[in-house]
């Protein structure tokens, strides 16, 4: 089987291997660097719950070759953890009860930092459309927008 | 590589169509071309009458971009309805006219843009129209040692008409119908490309020869577009979605076009 | 008190941070990887199995067949003994022979990681050849259909009638008859996590240690050791982080148990994660009806009789070890049963077909029954030109009613049908709704308000697995332990998928304790850890689970109280525990933690006899009833846009009462979660198959799930009638959602075409359906 050597950056940390060409992002992170956070739920870009930040851009960790990551800077639930927005959102997201089994959550919580990143004061339609391709099948999604939402408005306060 | 005797090779961008492909099995190349990082195809070029995309640009680099929101609004209006914020981080625009699927956003865009398509491998570069690149279900005419590397859309004279509508079942599906409209003020020289009602996306050109004639967008030159429109797309079979049912949105959604038009 | 308080669970905040364990998280030293050859055709002979290329690809370990598991596995039949007169055809691990549906799995491929597996499963080289098949319930009963099994003289699996009264002679008196033939699309349950499981042999021992993706570890436990011939005490079956199940989750599956299989043959940790498509094509699948239902009605407005005739479109085999007929047994008992009624016949034909096997997911039959019932009162409704809210109203069972046994032979203690539809009515204005409805209708706009009102099945009682030969406990255990510091640890047999049952039982624990909740911890999902008790599935969490941890923690609480008083020389009903501190009155004599260290570390201070157990069980089951039934209603306001056929739900709205809450901000979040998969089996999901019986929606793109985007936001509000079977009086809240929702659209979508004329009675409602009913195509 092809492979090759990449180096990047992981959650603050450099990583070098090598690798399958074949192997996508979220099975590297997951099953080479144990970054288990980021989950797989699809293969082809629809439900989101592998949602990755690459170069500070959520991307589906499942439609990027780890190969592609070359040099790359990859952020995931485990390491963007730092930041007060998204422990703003983690506190919010438990409060309100916006998980249930958690397999979604880091993809939500990633697309929901980015989402308040690039507009601080979304309306309620706005958050549901910028998580539209995150699958949840536990909750009704509103506790996930109500999080979304509170946060928002306690950081506008 | 391309030009190589005996590799299976695919070229890879963005990836957001191809990796599904490899996920599934339902493509093996024995080898991936990464072209990700070829940054001149990465530009967006205002030129003397036109607009250069690089094949490489991205979704959100296109949405983001002032330059192709005054000169295009339609293809704002397009990628507002491709996919999710994740996919269209690193999708782009050439991958996605590649990998041609008939209910591509793009693809109808370029096609009512009258966009040429820049094909370039060892043996040089030669310019394709929009109607000639697409030649059938993930079909097109690029060579297997070429790649595309950009667009070129003629810029559009002012008080044009650029509309861009489609349906699907949810945000970011795929279109079950959509149209593009391209036209100079009060409807001249009307350009309707369709996505999703054929095999490649396609130009209405009986019905735009129609709009021309009629140079209206009111009363009964209406219905007679509507009612063109929905002899001249024969959509493929499909159990879910019969072909009259998307027969029966192209010519709804052409009829609240004009509705949009008419003063 | 922390019952009833919006407590946010634990568990959540390990997920937040990225740190769940779900069982791909899991590595093993040695582990191996499994992936299966499946079957392309819905009917075919097996003729070849050619594993030789794959047997020699570096990487595979193994490649198994029927043959080669033949002597480790047993095989199985899906029986029940309250259905006796059910087929239940002998099914294996891996196919023999025959294949029956598209998806069996027909050979196993081990390798060192997941894609040479896949590789080598590509390499396997099947020769077939092609049975007729059938695929759809009318074709599969017809007299010369092929059959699936060669035994059988017919497909029908099963079939029974339920009559009460005499629907002939009250349907000829009757003023008024609606009838409909509905059709309910075969769906399923889609957790976001698919299923998985690692499979430990240890060979020495001969132990079986499973992590695996379940809500029932014990049942798992009980099924692993007699279908692989082990002691029952050397299986250990653990449930880590479950990422959802729906009842997806809590069954035999074939290709899991080859896992078991293999590890043994192999003496190797093996891991199978199902993918999307092995998902689609493999889970159990649910609904599949075609149902054709009659009301009568008086010119009054009251429900005279209900006639259903159900055609179930089952599997090819039946689900193990529940079965399958459950959906269907629902159906005929449950249809109408919110309502007053005397005369009631439901006819139930089950028939086997070349499709996956069909079963329990969420809601087992409750929202065919609630969308059928709903629907003919509407129709009735419309007939008489009465207001369908009151014609419900007038029909609802209320008051003297109760406890009643309905003719479909649900029993009910108590409804608050009535108590819902008041409060719901004061949530919407549902006159206000009739004006802008008009209004809009002029304007070429379609609104439509639907309503369905439900009952809630929770909480089974053992009698029917335990009378149907199952081995499936409806009792729960508490193991409740004082540790020496004075914190406790909680051993339930239920498990959490999130729904928030550690919490419940945390609460209860600490009520009755008189604890802090921080002081309490819940552990589940182990079956060598916990006591033995059926896990989650069917609402039964809180009401059992919770019940059995109030008895463990009240024993505890009276040995604790015990020890204080015999330390203290008072007696110990003048004693009480608050905020972990044995008080008396205003006094605080000493602190709990005080009393577990001198019971753990100074027991020769306790006089003998007093209870000085610091470790206690406690078990719960219901006694004499089948079910705990709550009820509720639900209402939805949809747009449809009749040229497009696309339908958006705007409000949605739900009234529940199931018992007492425990917690409320679950409890609400868990209700809309079901009213969304409800309106995904309303609007978007199905899984179609072509007539050769090839399923046709293997991937996200095809089926389409419920997303953020196009979902309403949706109002809960709870009636709260305590269950007096219980002192905790809960019931469960899992099925509420998902029973009402596609009633409530089915009929607002309904409303809101009837100005043109249309019905229409087909789930989903697509587009291309919509529009079809329209006659717009």
């Amino acid at each position: 089987m092809k492979a090759r050597r990449i180096s990047l950056t992981v959650n603050g940390e450099a990583v070098a291997c090598e690798v399958p060409v074949r192997l996508n992002l979220v099975d590297f992170l997951r099953h080479e660097l144990g970054l288990t956070g980021s989950h797989v739920g699809c293969e082809q870009g629809a439900c989101g719950a592998c949602t990755v930040l690459l170069d500070g851009q959520t991307v589906r960790g499942c439609l990027v070759l780890a190969v592609q990551a070359d040099g790359a800077t990859v952020e995931t639930i485990e390491g963007a953890g730092f930041d007060d927005l998204l422990a703003d959102l983690r506190a919010a997201f438990h409060r309100l009860n916006a998980l249930q089994c958690g397999f979604c959550t880091p993809g939500m919580l990633l697309t929901a930092q980015e989402l308040l990143v690039g507009n601080p004061n979304p309306s309620r339609a706005e958050i549901r459309e910028y998580l539209s391709g995150n699958f949840c099948r536990c909750t009704g999604y509103q506790a996930i927008v109500d999080a979304v939402e509170a946060v928002a408005v306690a950081r506008a306060s | 590589m391309l030009a190589l005797p005996g590799e299976d090779g695919a070229i890879i961008a963005g990836g957001q169509s191809l990796l599904p492909l490899l996920n599934f099995r339902l493509a093996a190349p024995s080898c991936l071309i990464d072209i990700g990082r070829l940054d001149e195809l990465r530009r967006i070029v205002e030129g003397d009458g036109y607009i250069e995309i690089g094949g490489l640009v991205r979704h959100c680099e296109l949405a983001a971009s002032a330059v192709i929101g005054e000169a295009f609004p339609l293809l704002h209006q397009a990628i507002g309805h491709i996919a999710h914020p994740g996919v269209r981080h690193r999708g782009t625009l050439g991958g996605s006219l590649a990998m041609a699927d008939p209910a591509g956003e793009l693809g109808a865009c370029c096609l009512a843009l009258e966009g040429r398509m820049s094909l370039q491998s060892v043996r040089g570069q030669r310019w394709v129209g929009a109607e000639d690149f697409f030649t059938g279900i993930y079909e097109t005419a690029l060579a297997g040692d070429e790649i595309l590397t950009a667009v070129r859309l003629p810029r559009r004279g002012p008080g044009g008409i650029q509309i861009f509508k489609e349906v699907a079942r949810r945000r970011g599906d795929f279109a079950l119908a959509g149209l593009a409209l391209v036209a100079g003020a009060n409807l001249s020289n009307p350009r309707l490309a369709l996505l999703g009602v054929a095999d490649r996306p396609v130009l209405a050109a009986r019905t735009m020869a129609l709009l021309r004639e009629d140079g209206s967008a009111m009363g009964s030159a209406v219905d007679r577009a509507v009612a063109q429109i929905g002899k001249e797309v024969d959509p493929a079979q499909d159990p879910a979605y019969p072909p009259a049912y998307r027969r029966h949105l192209v010519q709804v959604l052409l009829r609240r076009t004009l509705a949009e038009l008419s003063p | 008190m922390s019952i009833g308080a919006e407590v946010p669970r634990d568990r959540a905040k390990r997920l937040l941070l990225g740190r769940g364990r779900f069982v791909d998280d899991i590595s093993l030293p040695r582990m191996l990887h499994l992936a299966f050859v499946r079957s392309t055709h819905a009917h075919a002979r097996i003729e070849a199995i050619d594993c030789a290329e794959a047997r020699a690809l570096e990487g595979v370990v193994a490649v198994l067949t029927a043959a080669e598991i033949a002597d480790g596995v047993a095989s199985w039949r899906a029986e029940h003994k309250l259905f006796p007169a059910m087929a239940a055809p002998e099914q294996f691990a891996l196919a023999r022979d025959i294949v029956r549906w598209q998806g069996e799995a027909v050979a196993a491929v081990v390798a060192h990681s997941r894609a040479v597996a896949e590789d080598g499963a590509e390499l396997v080289d099947v020769s077939w050849t092609e049975l007729p098949n059938v695929v759809d319930g009318k074709q599969a009963l017809a007299p010369d259909a092929p059959l699936l099994h060669g035994h059988m003289d017919s497909n029908l699996a099963y079939t029974t009638v339920i009559e009460a009264g005499n629907t002939r002679k009250a349907f000829e008196s009757a003023d008024v008859v609606v009838e409909e033939t509905f059709r309910f699309h075969r769906h399923t349950g889609v957790s976001l996590e698919a299923r998985g499981i690692i499979a430990e042999f240890e060979p020495g021992e001969d132990r079986l240690t499973v992590h695996q993706s379940h809500q029932t570890p014990h049942q798992q436990q009980d099924l692993y050791a007699r279908l692989l011939g082990l002691p029952e005490h050397k299986v250990r079956v653990i449930c880590p982080d479950v990422g959802g199940a729906f009842g997806l989750k809590h069954h035999l599956m074939a290709d899991e148990l080859v896992a078991c299989v293999a590890a043994k043959l192999l003496a190797r940790p093996i891991k199978y994660i199902a993918d999307r498509m092995d998902s689609f094509l493999a889970d159990i699948h649910c609904r599949d009806h075609e149902v054709t239902a009659r009301m009568a009605f008086s010119q009054a407005g009251d429900i005279l009789a209900l006639e259903v005739d159900d055609l179930f479109n089952a599997g090819a085999y039946g689900q193990y070890p529940r079965t399958s007929i459950a959906e269907g047994n629902q159906i005929s008992r449950l249809t109408g049963a919110p309502y007053r009624h005397e005369h009631y016949r439901a006819n139930l034909a089950m028939a086997f077909l070349n499709k996956g096997i069909l079963g329990h997911i969420r809601s087992v039959g409750h929202p065919i029954a609630c969308a059928v019932a709903e629907r003919l009162i509407d129709l009735g409704a419309g007939k008489l030109e009465l207001d369908p809210i009151a014609v419900r109203r007038r029909n609802y069972l209320h008051g003297d009613d109760f406890p009643r046994t309905s003719v479909g032979g649900v029993e009910f203690e108590h409804l608050s049908l009535r108590d819902c539809l008041d409060k719901a009515l004061t949530m919407i204005d549902v006159a206000r709704f009739r004006e802008d409805q008009a209004g809009l209708r002029a304007q070429g706009i379609y609104r439509g308000l639907g309503i369905a009102t439900f009952v809630e099945l929770t909480a089974i009682g053992p009698e029917y697995y335990g009378e149907g030969g199952q081995h499936i406990s409806a009792q729960e255990t508490c193991l409740m332990r004082l540790e020496a510091s004075g914190t406790v640890r909680c051993y339930t047999g239920a498990t959490d998928q999130g729904q928030g049952i550690d919490t419940g039982i945390q609460q209860v624990a600490a009520d009755t304790l008189g604890l802090p909740m921080a002081a309490i911890e819940v552990i589940s999902g182990d079956s060598a850890l916990c006591p033995m008790g059926g896990g989650s599935w069917g609402s039964r969490g809180a009401a059992l689970a919770g019940e059995a941890a109030l008895r463990a923690a009240s024993t505890l609480r009276h040995n604790i109280l015990a020890i204080a008083a015999s330390l203290l020389q008072k007696d110990a009903g003048c004693l009480d525990i608050k905020a972990g501190e044995v008080v008396e009155g205003g006094i605080t004599h000493m602190s709990v933690a005080e009393i577990a260290r001198i019971g753990h570390f100074q027991p020769y201070t306790i006089p003998h006899g007093v209870p000085a157990d610091l470790t206690v069980t406690a078990r719960y089951a219901t006694t004499g009833r089948m079910f705990l039934a709550g009820n509720g209603l639900q209402i939805a306001t949809v747009e449809v846009d009749v040229e497009s056929g696309i339908v958006t739900p705007l409000r949605h709205l739900v009234v529940h009462d199931c018992g007492r809450i425990l917690n409320p901000l679950l409890v609400r979040e868990q209700v809309r979660g079901g009213v969304v998969q409800g309106i995904g089996s309303a609007l978007y999901e199905e899984l179609r198959y072509d007539n050769a019986g090839h399923l046709l929606t293997g991937s996200f793109a095809d089926y389409l799930v419920p997303m953020a985007g196009e979902m309403p936001d949706i109002e809960v509000a709870h009636i709260e009638t305590p269950t007096a079977t219980s002192e905790l009086g809960a019931k469960g809240a899992g099925e509420a959602g998902t029973a009402g929702a596609v009633g409530a659209i089915l009929n607002a979508v309904n409303d809101a075409i009837l100005p043109l004329g249309a019905t229409i009675a087909e789930v989903p409602i697509t587009p291309p359906r919509l529009l079809k009913a329209l006659g717009r195509i």
